[in-house]
């Protein structure tokens, strides 16, 4: 009797159970779906305004290397040769195709037609072969970035004249190159092999890249074997139940959590006030992203090492090896993918992180394309933060595209990780 | 595992290679992020157009600039810093201490700081007056000597010849230099055209300041962050609202925002550099002039910051939206420059 009464108990309460669980289930998938409407968002823009900058508008003009103009010749030296007037031949070239333009603001327009970097192009074309002078060329030059801008559909023309950047007599110019087939795009290699620039069509990425390549190797360096050696030891050798080791581990768990500015003024303080390491290079970021990343790498070394089985170690110092022996030949080859796995998840926290670096020196404007850990440098997001904050309006769709190749970055770390932990990963 | 060792063993021979202090060989400028964006230009040019490498520049804003540059006399400091205001005596005596006494001043030009809104709205005719009555925390009350907490809600309570729209301001935060300038330029502008308020500067000259200088902070102003691009972005989707930042930003987004006309005169090229538009600020560099002849490039780079193809009224750096001072100041500047002048703040 008492059984079929609780029975009653239960069935009575069944519906609201299974509705309560409904209801969670809903929950757990509408919590799914914002993140993911979110990240949907997210890249959508950014890939959306940054796609037109892998595309790069090109002019070409016709250049006449008259010896006359620039004051040099083909036995003139080199000196002569680098310090010449080259932007006199390519404004003479525009000059020639629409004749009879006046007035200060025209003329510029005019000239900035073309990015100013023609003139080093034909610099560096006539030191490698002086016989070029005096001869008729034809280039493709980069365009000026209102000229980029516009090729992409971004300037609506039939907006009043006073509300666009580009003046009704610009677009003269505009349709007159592109119905002589002078106006082209082309995929944008500058982005890839450029260093930054202040002229938009110019900047590239490739000082960030490398800047960024640098530190990490710094990094990579000091944290991976640091972190390893850390882990090893407090989980192999240090004594247990010591209330040192103790007060160690508490720190190294709780410095995973300070924020990462703390380490920039830390950096600040002792490698560059007491230390004097140079300021902006790729040796004291990497010192610094060192701190950040050690107790990432530490705490999954340790699970990497605690999830080795006992029976192996046991195993091995039974047949009378040491407990470095047993250390360097069985436990840490056994935890390495655990191990790389969280250096690789720390290096690319390290990739994307900029607040550190404010406070050293690496938010600056490098020109040069890094060569060395000593070089000044920048790093990928923190180029990023300087074209966002740029007044140039090309600088917009470049600021996205660097963001999609850091994101290309990262997304390339993350799958190594996910891939060495499926390859590796021994279950016991 | 073998590798191990090899890797620290790496690590340390790099560590220990670190003769630092040996030389550099790239000018090294800090400083105001006002300038960043034309001594950059310059910098680029220079390192494109010369055999030397491109100068490093970091936008450390006016102040840090300066203490950095005054830190010490050493090669590892920087060699020039950028300021959107003039060096103050208490920064010369720094540098003096720190044993930096060999500096120069390069007055670079003009930077124009625009109060505009978004192309749709109305234009606004504003006089420093209105601005300062619109922004201050504190306004005169009723009697004189009286100071009430800014009760105005809409410009046309400031002013019955403004819109009738809520006074809504995004501006740079207090370390931006040019929300100081904003500050000093438009708000004590106007301040002083109170007689009582500038009377007091002479009897209270604390209060004064405190009165002139301090923004509202009942939501009125608008703390938009250093990004000027994030700012023109917020006034085109909200045509009430607007913004304060600098002229090459209005320059850059002329098709999407326009400035207000401040005491009569509209915000232009000709304007800011006859000094007609008042709110507009004078920009300086620094050099360490013990660092010539040290840092290879410095004596090169004045020359190429002070060609008329880069601070000339036609020079790539009124492109940027720089507002060239007039033909003999630059003479005169430019000449001083390439002698390396010792600055003395009591002259000009």
């Amino acid at each position: 009797m008492s059984n079929s009464n609780s029975t009653e108990i239960i069935r009575a309460g069944l519906k609201k159970r299974y509705a309560r669980e409904k209801r969670f289930r809903l929950f757990g998938i509408a919590s799914l779906m914002i993140s993911f409407a979110f990240l949907l968002v997210l890249l959508f823009t950014i890939v959306s305004k940054g796609w037109p900058a892998f595309q790069q508008t090109y002019v070409k003009l016709d250049i006449e290397l008259d010896e006359s103009v620039l004051k040099v010749n083909s036995n003139s030296d080199e000196d002569a040769l680098y310090s010449a007037n080259y932007q006199k031949v390519v404004r003479a070239s525009l000059n020639k195709m629409f004749p009879g333009v006046s007035g200060r603001k025209k003329k510029r327009d005019l000239r900035n037609i073309v990015s100013n970097s023609a003139a080093y192009t034909i610099r560096d074309d006539v030191l490698a072969e002086p016989k070029l002078l005096g001869t008729k060329q034809t280039y493709w030059f980069l365009a000026k970035d209102d000229i980029d801008v516009f090729m992409k559909g971004k300037i609506d023309r039939n907006l009043p004249e006073d509300e666009r950047r580009l003046k009704d007599y610009q677009f003269e110019w505009i349709d007159k190159l592109i119905e002589e087939d002078r106006l082209e795009k082309r995929f944008n290699t500058v982005l890839f092999s450029n260093g930054d620039s202040r002229e938009p069509e110019q900047a590239g990425m490739k000082g960030a890249i490398m800047g960024s390549l640098f530190t990490m190797l710094v990094t990579l360096m000091l944290s991976f074997p640091i972190a390893v050696a850390a882990a090893a030891y407090l989980e192999e050798f240090a004594p247990q139940n010591n209330k040192w080791v103790d007060i160690i581990e508490i720190n190294i768990n709780n410095l995973a959590a300070v924020p990462s500015i703390v380490f920039g003024l830390l950096g600040l303080a002792v490698y560059i006030n007491y230390f004097g390491v140079p300021r902006s290079t790729p040796l004291i970021g990497g010192l610094v992203l060192t701190l950040m990343t050690l107790p990432t790498i530490i705490i999954a070394s340790r699970a990497a090492i605690k999830s080795v089985p006992p029976s192996i170690k046991e195993a091995a110092i039974g047949l009378g090896a040491s407990r470095v022996q047993t250390l360097f030949q069985h436990t840490l080859p056994l935890a390495m993918p655990g191990i790389l796995t969280g250096t690789i998840i720390g290096m690319a926290q390290a990739l994307g992180e900029t607040a550190p670096l404010l406070m050293i020196g690496m938010i600056a404007f490098v020109a040069e394309v890094p060569t060395g850990v000593l070089d000044p440098s920048t790093v990928m997001p923190v180029q990023i933060y300087l074209w966002s904050d740029s007044p140039e309006r090309a600088f917009t769709e470049r600021t996205s595209a660097a963001i999609m190749v850091l994101l290309g970055f990262l997304v390339a770390m993350n799958l190594i990780a996910i891939m060495l932990r499926k390859k590796f990963e021994r279950r016991w | 595992m073998k590798k191990l060792p090899i890797l620290l063993g790496a690590t340390l021979s790099l560590l220990s290679t670190s003769n630092f202090a040996a030389g550099r060989d790239y000018i090294e400028i800090v400083g105001s992020s006002t300038v960043y964006p034309f001594a950059t230009v310059v910098a680029e040019t220079f390192g494109k157009k010369t055999k030397f490498k491109t100068p490093k520049i970091e936008s450390t804003g006016s102040g840090g600039g300066l203490k950095l540059f005054c830190s010490g006399n050493g090669i590892d400091t920087p060699d020039i810093t950028n300021s959107s205001r003039r060096i103050k005596q208490s920064e010369v005596d720094l540098c003096e201490k720190n044993g930096v006494s060999n500096i120069t001043e390069v007055q670079v030009g003009f930077d124009g700081i625009a109060i505009a809104n978004s192309k749709k709205g109305p234009t606004f005719d504003l006089s420093l007056k209105d601005v300062f009555l619109a922004l201050a925390k504190e306004v005169p009350g009723e009697k004189e000597g009286e100071f009430i907490a800014n009760p105005y809600k809409t410009w046309k309570d400031v002013n019955s010849s403004l819109p009738d729209t809520k006074i809504e301001v995004l501006g740079p935060p207090p370390t931006s230099g040019t929300r100081d300038a904003f500050a000093e330029l438009a708000l004590e502008g106007g301040c002083k055209k109170i007689d009582w308020i500038k009377a007091m500067k002479k009897t209270d000259k604390n209060k004064y300041k405190e009165v002139c200088h301090t923004v509202r902070e009942d939501g009125a102003f608008i703390e938009a962050g250093e990004n000027d691009n994030l700012i023109v972005q917020k006034l085109v989707s909200n045509k009430d609202a607007l913004g304060v930042f600098g002229y090459s930003f209005l320059d850059q987004n002329s098709d999407k925002v326009k400035g207000a006309i401040v005491d009569g005169v509209e915000i232009s090229f000709e304007n800011i550099a006859d000094g007609k538009y008042a709110v507009s600020r004078p920009l300086y560099f620094y050099v360490k002039g013990d660092h010539v002849g040290k840092v290879p490039g410095i004596a090169e780079f004045l020359t190429e910051f002070t060609s008329e193809d880069a601070w000339g009224d036609d020079g790539y750096l009124t492109e940027k939206g720089l507002i060239p001072l007039s033909e003999e100041k630059r003479e005169e500047v430019g000449s001083a420059a390439r002698e390396l002048k010792v600055l003395s703040l009591d002259a000009s």
